[in-house]
């Protein structure tokens, strides 16, 4: 396999768990809407908390997690943008 | 003291800005104390923020192709993050986001976590490839990708039609801000709101649009935060609103119990003669509502916005402005960060301002009251007169009951510091924020529109021997066109016949999501299939739309048709999206495999270091 089809089947790969995650906080949780909120966070009903800030905020970090792990697979496969260009 | 160019005293000039912003605030308070009225200091307001707007659009003229379409790609990624986030955060996401959490409770929340979550999807299937790619805009890439003008025509199309519906409500909305803030009527509010979004993107298109964005996020999330964690500390929520609110959203569960929530009957309301566009509190605000259809409803919401979120030309086309592939993933992360701010923030004030009306314990709370007392409340009056809160008396007893008390959505954000007891000088705040709001979102759009119209419809395939000149001049010709036809539609009030900024969404997501992720992902999509796809797509979208929405299809089928699954016109996506793809799929299959050349482009914009696909004039 050559370097470019490698780097291509690491990042796809890569992208299937980022929207994994993604799916999970914005879709699977809130099957459980009913359920979750007899739980509490932060004194929060769980499922109110998720939609109002939780699932937010885990956006969030996905994003900055994601971008840091795809910018360390086009490092490996020397890929990666010289600053000046 | 400013060594160096330009971006490298960005954070400098910007932290001034912030700065001479806060001295201004401050000023006003002065104002204020010293008996200037308010009027006085909405204007103020108003006045001074759009006036910085237009100096910086006016410093960012240019006369450069790539600096006119996508600021030169030296967008540094925080500032990029900025920008964008004032691009996605309207009007309607400033002022009505807080009074929908505020009226809808739970199920409402689908939009806050359709309109986050769709950034996951810009950054990992689109945006890095399509800043590679090196296009100007989003029809630029699947014109080059696909090959050929019809299937560039087509994007050009589910573009204008999706971007002409938001604009349209951004035009409206700067106008409603405009009127009310300076005192003037509607119409004319609408036209001077124009003159000022033209002001800020005409002479330096991209580029000018870009500083002006970042410097109205500054305003937009100063005038949304600071009233928030003011009114919290106020009310005895907490310093810190969004971790120390659990105990006032219990609070409104029990209020809900002991009020009752009713849902009043449409005859009642007619008889009352509640005005339109008013609202009560008929549903929980933190409750779960049961049942399979309640739970397809919000996910499906969810579904609608974040893949409408993904195919947004305008949100699309600011991450072809940043220097590299890495910068623009970067970047949606930091715009995902900005937007989180204030969204995360609308669901904390629609709580406090929630509670400071239902309970009664407060001195603010007004339900249980008896109606007389209310009615004498100077910002009931205040907002009555205008329209904008409504109180019946279904029951006759003389109390105001919970489902007797109506009110416009936007009165949460725009009235709540002043039923809180803040100083005026936080609502001229506002009005600047909400102001900023609606025309940098406006700035974006008509952007998108007349670029795509004079780079993919005029320099493609009209004229492409057209010299740079020339292009800027079309490109100016057809802003100051979009941007008035907008206007002219927005100050006829249409656009309670356009429906929702979700259709834009549902829309974008219907002809463009699938043509854009397969073109990156799917070497194997021909013209032919996006053709197919994008037609099918949109047309299957718009007729369901027709028939679901009760005002069109009353006019075209005589008769009100039942949402098929629940599906309704907010998420006619829904339909078209799945369309799209399997036709384009299909079709693609049908026909024969894109060429060498095509693959090879396909290749390219997969790794994202080297040269862009597309060269740098093109």
């Amino acid at each position: 396999m050559s370097n470019k089809d490698a780097h291509w089947e690491k990042t796809r790969s890569h992208m299937f768990v980022t929207l994994a995650l993604w799916f999970f906080f914005s879709i699977v949780i809130f099957m459980f809407g009913s359920e979750l909120n007899t739980m509490s966070f932060l004194g929060y009903p769980l499922a109110y908390y998720m939609t109002a800030q939780g699932s937010l905020l885990a956006f969030v970090i996905i994003l900055f997690w994601c971008t840091g792990k795809q910018e360390s697979i086009d490092e490996e496969f020397g890929y990666a943008e010289r600053e000046e260009d | 003291m400013f060594k160096g160019g330009f971006i490298q005293n960005l954070p400098k000039i910007y932290g001034l800005y912030t700065g001479g912003f806060a001295v201004f605030i401050i000023l006003m308070a002065v104002a204020e104390s010293a008996g200037v009225s308010a009027k006085n200091i909405g204007v103020m307001f108003v006045v001074f923020t759009v006036g910085i707007y237009a100096f910086i659009g006016y410093l960012s003229r240019t006369v450069q192709v790539d600096a006119y379409y996508v600021a030169g790609r030296q967008v540094p990624t925080v500032f990029n993050g900025m920008a964008t986030a004032a691009d996605w955060m309207s009007g309607a996401s400033f002022v009505a986001l807080a009074g929908g959490v505020y009226f809808g409770g739970y199920t409402y929340m689908a939009f806050l976590v359709g309109w986050t979550g769709g950034y996951v999807l810009v950054a990992t299937l689109l945006a890095p490839y399509l800043r590679k790619f090196g296009c100007y805009t989003v029809p630029d890439f699947i014109g080059t990708r696909y090959g050929g003008n019809l299937v560039r025509a087509c994007s050009v199309f589910v573009l204008f039609i999706a971007s002409f519906t938001y604009v349209t409500a951004q035009i409206n909305a700067t106008g409603t801000i405009a009127s009310r803030a300076l005192g003037i009527p509607f119409e004319l509010g609408v036209w001077i709101g124009l003159i000022s979004i033209l002001i800020c993107s005409m002479l330096g298109g991209m580029r000018a649009v870009t500083w002006t964005q970042v410097a109205q996020y500054i305003v937009l999330i100063v005038a949304y935060l600071l009233p928030v964690f003011w009114i919290s500390s106020k009310v005895g929520g907490g310093v810190f609103p969004h971790l120390m609110l659990g105990d006032e959203v219990a609070r409104l569960g029990e209020l809900e119990q002991q009020f009752g929530l009713v849902k009043n009957s449409a005859a009642d309301m007619k008889a009352a003669g509640v005005p339109g566009g008013l609202k009560y509190i008929s549903g929980p605000h933190s409750a779960v509502p049961d049942g399979g259809m309640a739970v397809w409803k919000y996910l499906s919401l969810a579904i609608c916005m974040m893949v409408g979120t993904a195919s947004l030309p305008h949100i699309l086309m600011r991450y072809f402005t940043t220097p590299s592939v890495k910068s623009a993933r970067r970047s949606v992360a930091w715009s995902l960060f900005f937007i989180f701010l204030l969204y995360s923030s609308a669901p904390m004030l629609a709580t406090l301002s929630k509670l400071s009306l239902m309970d009664p314990n407060l001195a603010t709370g007004i339900i249980g009251k008896s109606i007389a007392d209310v009615q004498a409340i100077e910002w009931v009056q205040r907002w009555s007169e205008v329209k904008q809160v409504f109180i019946a008396d279904f029951n006759g007893d003389g109390m105001l009951q919970l489902n007797e008390f109506f009110m416009r959505g936007d009165v949460v954000v725009l009235a709540t510091p002043e039923v809180a007891g803040l100083p005026f000088v936080i609502s001229g705040l506002v009005f600047a924020g909400g102001m900023a709001a609606a025309m940098s979102t406006a700035d974006g759009l008509v952007l998108a529109i007349s670029n795509a119209l004079s780079h993919d419809i005029y320099y493609k395939i009209i004229d492409p021997k057209a010299d740079t000149a020339k292009r800027l001049i079309v490109a100016r010709v057809l802003l100051v066109i979009i941007g008035a036809a907008g206007a002219y539609i927005a100050s006829f009030r249409l656009t309670s016949i356009l429906g929702s900024v979700a259709w834009a969404f549902d829309f974008a997501m219907s002809g463009l999501f699938f043509p854009l992720v397969l073109g990156v992902w799917w070497k194997r999509a021909t013209r032919e299939g996006a053709i197919a796809g994008i037609l099918a797509g949109i047309s299957s979208g718009l007729v369901y739309l027709l028939y679901v929405y009760p005002k069109f299809s009353v006019a075209i089928w005589g008769v009100a048709h039942d949402p098929w699954l629940g599906i309704d016109h907010l998420r006619f996506g829904m339909i078209g999206a799945p369309i799209c793809l399997v036709t384009m799929v299909v079709v693609s299959l049908m026909t024969k495999e894109p060429d060498a050349a095509t693959q090879k482009m396909v290749d390219d914009c997969r790794i994202p270091s080297g040269k862009a696909v597309l060269g740098k004039q093109h």
